[in-house]
């Protein structure tokens, strides 16, 4: 067995969130069509990421994050495939999703909080991306849950730029009970 | 074959079969009405680009077949918007043109820009704006597949000018492959396991009810709704929507259910333990508070949109399926239904008690807007067509008009759109020259779209307009009487400003005006006579005359106020 990565792969936030990865035609209008099915539907998303898809010009891939308390998932689903120019829809209750996000923060540094904010990129696993002699860039890519604690431990510095990039799914390869 | 991208749209529409577009031009869709002229498609210059949109819908409800409306950029394109909103909410099939801007000018506030595509995102089954001539033809192949086939619906094609004025070579897809639309597969396979739920379900119940849906009218699943509901003996309710879709005249119809709908066709919904959903979708003008609505009841909901399934009433079994097919599979799946006849015994005692009434008329100098409606109707050859505007008219109309055909209640529902009565009836006219086409109208509704009246002169199609004239915004008053202690605010119309008769007369109609019964039968009598012109009946009515019976807004079924006269004095 591998060993448990940093803060355990799984995503322990309350779970009312769904992940749907959504296919998608590569058209004009195509992320307005979906947020405003959204807004005029009253669905709540938390978060969103879109990339070509599979190599291919002509699809692109969202990851929609969406509230499941707003409204069921089956309704949200079946709104979304009457989208015509929606391909597919995967639906991934977390549990049965492995769900990554990158996040990039920009601290302002002094020789009191170096030290300090290395240990975090240890410890978080991070990675230092960019320095000069003010400031340096981190980056995290993982859990959802990872980049909320990092971006929490981060809080305590006084400047900080911070980007998240929204999460990405894809289902897991091996169903596992625990969790 | 080298073709203008104008010249291609309109040979796309004539691959389409359309044989009527209602339309009115202006600067950026110019282009597109010089191939007009040669075409074999027959345009109808209407007077307000929302006549032509209700009118395309008029069209669509009379034959089943999409209607075509073609405006040009800009305040065109607005104001074809509320036809769009009322067709995507009554699934009817559209497809509307809007001339746009040169592709080089869109995004720059050009004159008559307007962002036609964004606004009707969210009221069209899909849009799309044309990006070169070469796509004409599949783009106009697919907005026709899109609009007609699955839950119909309105598609919208914006057609930028320098388009149409550019060079194409001419194509047509031969087949719905070549439509490039990976995203859209209307094709069910019928899940033959919910058929047998159904049919479990079915011959358990022992106080079942079919409401029927417009699905159902879309469906054109009259006849395997006849021989189901015979089979089965159940009782069935026809939504405002799906009015026709099974003939008033049959003894196992209890009429519509709903907000204005008979308190037998409300109660024994509020009663059934199973409610067989044929196409309809729960609107909340029909189930009141959703809460108290057919609380003791296992849903079976049949419907061809399944984001329709547990929207708004969580179903027992779902039967992804138009209405036709599902009947027919319940059919097959030999669905029969238990001995009702106990069922059948409280449900004749209700229409014994609460038929659908109105106060007796001993005053010949009285008119009561329900008789005009029962007179006109009387009159009516079969298979007469008849339209409504938004108010207590169209539900007098839906009340006591007896429907006996599909395809013969033209009516704004989900909407609700005031105007719809009058382009919508000559949008009918043109679907069907061969029947009469009357107009039941609210006097505020009249107001709103009358002038295609003139429309109806110059092009030939006459229609009967019947305008219950009770000097009010009718519907509004009711409630302001009725919940809002009478404090009548911004209501009153004024019966004679406008003076009809002189506005009729006006706009190439004959005007006509009924104050007593023995006038109401004279007009009716003469408007039946005249098929050369458009007539127009000023009928003065009470305006203290209420709809009943009545579900207030967001109140139980169960609380259902019948008419005064049926109050049971305690
Ligand atoms: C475009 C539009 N504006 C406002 C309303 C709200 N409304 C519903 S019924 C009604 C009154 C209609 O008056 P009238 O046409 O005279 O019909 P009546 O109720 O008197 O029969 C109004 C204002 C509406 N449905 N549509
Ligand atoms: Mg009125």
């Amino acid at each position: 067995m591998a060993p448990e990565p940093f803060l355990g792969d799984v995503d322990r936030s309350p779970v009312t969130h769904h992940i749907l990865s959504v296919l998608v035609e590569n058209k004009a209008g195509v992320l307005a069509r979906i947020a405003g099915l959204f807004a005029r539907r009253g669905f709540n998303i938390y978060s969103l990421a879109v990339a070509p898809s599979e190599g291919q010009a002509r699809f692109s891939r969202v990851t929609i994050v969406v509230d499941a308390e707003s409204a069921p998932i089956e309704q949200i689903v079946g709104q979304l495939n009457k989208l015509i120019n929606v391909v597919a829809i995967t639906d991934l209750a977390p549990k049965d999703a492995l769900e990554r996000e990158l996040l990039l923060a920009s601290v302002v540094t002094n020789s009191e909080n170096r030290a300090q904010i290395l240990g975090l990129v240890e410890s978080f696993n991070a990675s230092i991306v960019d320095v000069d002699a003010r400031s340096l860039t981190l980056m995290l890519a993982g859990t959802p849950r990872a980049c909320d604690e990092l971006e929490k431990s981060l809080e305590v510095f006084a400047e900080v730029e911070l980007h998240r990039t929204g999460r990405v799914a894809l289902p897991r390869l091996t169903k596992t009970e625990e969790n | 074959m080298e073709l203008t991208g104008a010249q291609a749209l309109i040979k796309s529409l004539e691959h389409e079969g359309v044989e009527t577009i209602f339309g009115l031009p202006g600067g950026a869709i110019l282009p597109v009405y010089d191939p007009i002229r040669d075409s074999s498609i027959r345009h109808v210059l209407v007077r307000h680009e929302q006549g032509a949109g209700h009118m395309a819908e008029g069209y669509a409800l009379a034959t089943g077949k999409p209607g075509v409306a073609i405006v040009t950029s800009g305040p065109g394109a607005t104001n074809i918007v509320t036809p769009i909103a009322n067709a995507y909410m009554d699934s009817t099939p559209l497809v509307v043109i809007t001339g746009q801007v040169a592709s080089a000018s869109i995004g720059t506030d050009a004159f008559q820009e307007c962002d036609i595509t964004g606004i009707t995102m969210g009221i069209t089954k899909h849009n799309f704006l044309i990006t070169s001539a070469e796509e004409i033809p599949r783009v106009v192949a697919a907005a026709f597949h899109i609009a007609t086939t699955g839950r119909p619906g309105p598609v919208l094609i914006d057609f930028p000018k320098d388009i149409a004025q550019s060079k194409m070579e001419w194509w047509y897809p031969e087949s719905i492959d070549e439509l490039d639309l990976p995203g859209y597969k209307p094709e069910i396979v019928l899940d033959l396991s919910s058929i047998e739920a159904a049919v479990a379900l079915i011959s358990e119940a022992e106080r079942p009810v079919l409401y029927v849906g417009g699905g159902t009218l879309k469906s054109d699943a009259t006849a395997q709704l006849v021989a189901f509901a015979e089979r089965t003996k159940m009782p069935v309710v026809t939504t405002l929507m799906a009015r026709g879709a099974f003939p008033d005249s049959h003894p196992q119809h209890l009429g519509m259910p709903g907000m204005h709908g008979t308190y037998t066709a409300v109660t024994a919904i509020q009663k059934s333990d199973l409610l067989i959903s044929l196409g309809a979708r729960f609107d909340d003008r029909v189930t009141g508070k959703i809460s108290a609505f057919a609380a003791g009841a296992k849903i079976i909901h049949v419907d061809i949109d399944p984001a329709e399934f547990n929207k708004v009433k969580p179903a027992t079994v779902s039967v992804r399926s138009d209405i036709a097919t599902a009947l027919e599979a319940f059919d097959a799946a030999k669905a029969i239904s238990k001995n009702l006849d106990p069922w059948w015994e409280m449900l004749n005692g209700w229409r014994e008690q609460y038929p659908l009434v109105y106060a007796p008329t001993d005053d010949p100098a009285l008119l009561r807007p329900q008789e005009i409606i029962e007179a006109i109707a009387a009159s009516a050859k079969p298979g007469t067509i008849v339209s409504s505007g938004v108010g207590q008219h169209q539900m007098w109309t839906s009340q006591f008009w007896k429907f006996d055909e599909p395809r013969t209640w033209i009516n704004s529902g989900g909407a609700g759109t005031m105007g719809f009565g009058v382009p919508a009836a000559i949008g009918a006219k043109a679907a069907r020259p061969d029947v009469d086409v009357w107009c039941i109208d609210g006097d505020g509704c009249f107001q709103m779209t009358a002038q295609e009246l003139v429309t109806a002169t110059s092009e030939g199609f006459p229609i009967k307009v019947a305008i219950l004239n009770n000097a009010y915004l009718g519907m509004v008053r009711q409630w302001q009487e009725m919940f809002y202690e009478e404090r009548f605010s911004e209501v009153f119309l004024d019966a004679d400003l406008p003076d009809y008769v002189k506005w009729a007369e006006s706009m190439g109609a004959v005007g006509l005006r009924a104050r007593t019964i023995e006038e109401m039968h004279d007009a009716i009598r003469q408007a039946n006579e005249i098929h050369d012109r458009s007539v127009v009946i000023d009928f003065r009515t009470p305006a203290s005359e209420m709809v009943f019976p009545m579900v207030a807004a967001g109140a139980s079924n169960d609380d259902i106020m019948v008419h005064p006269l049926q109050e049971v004095k305690n």
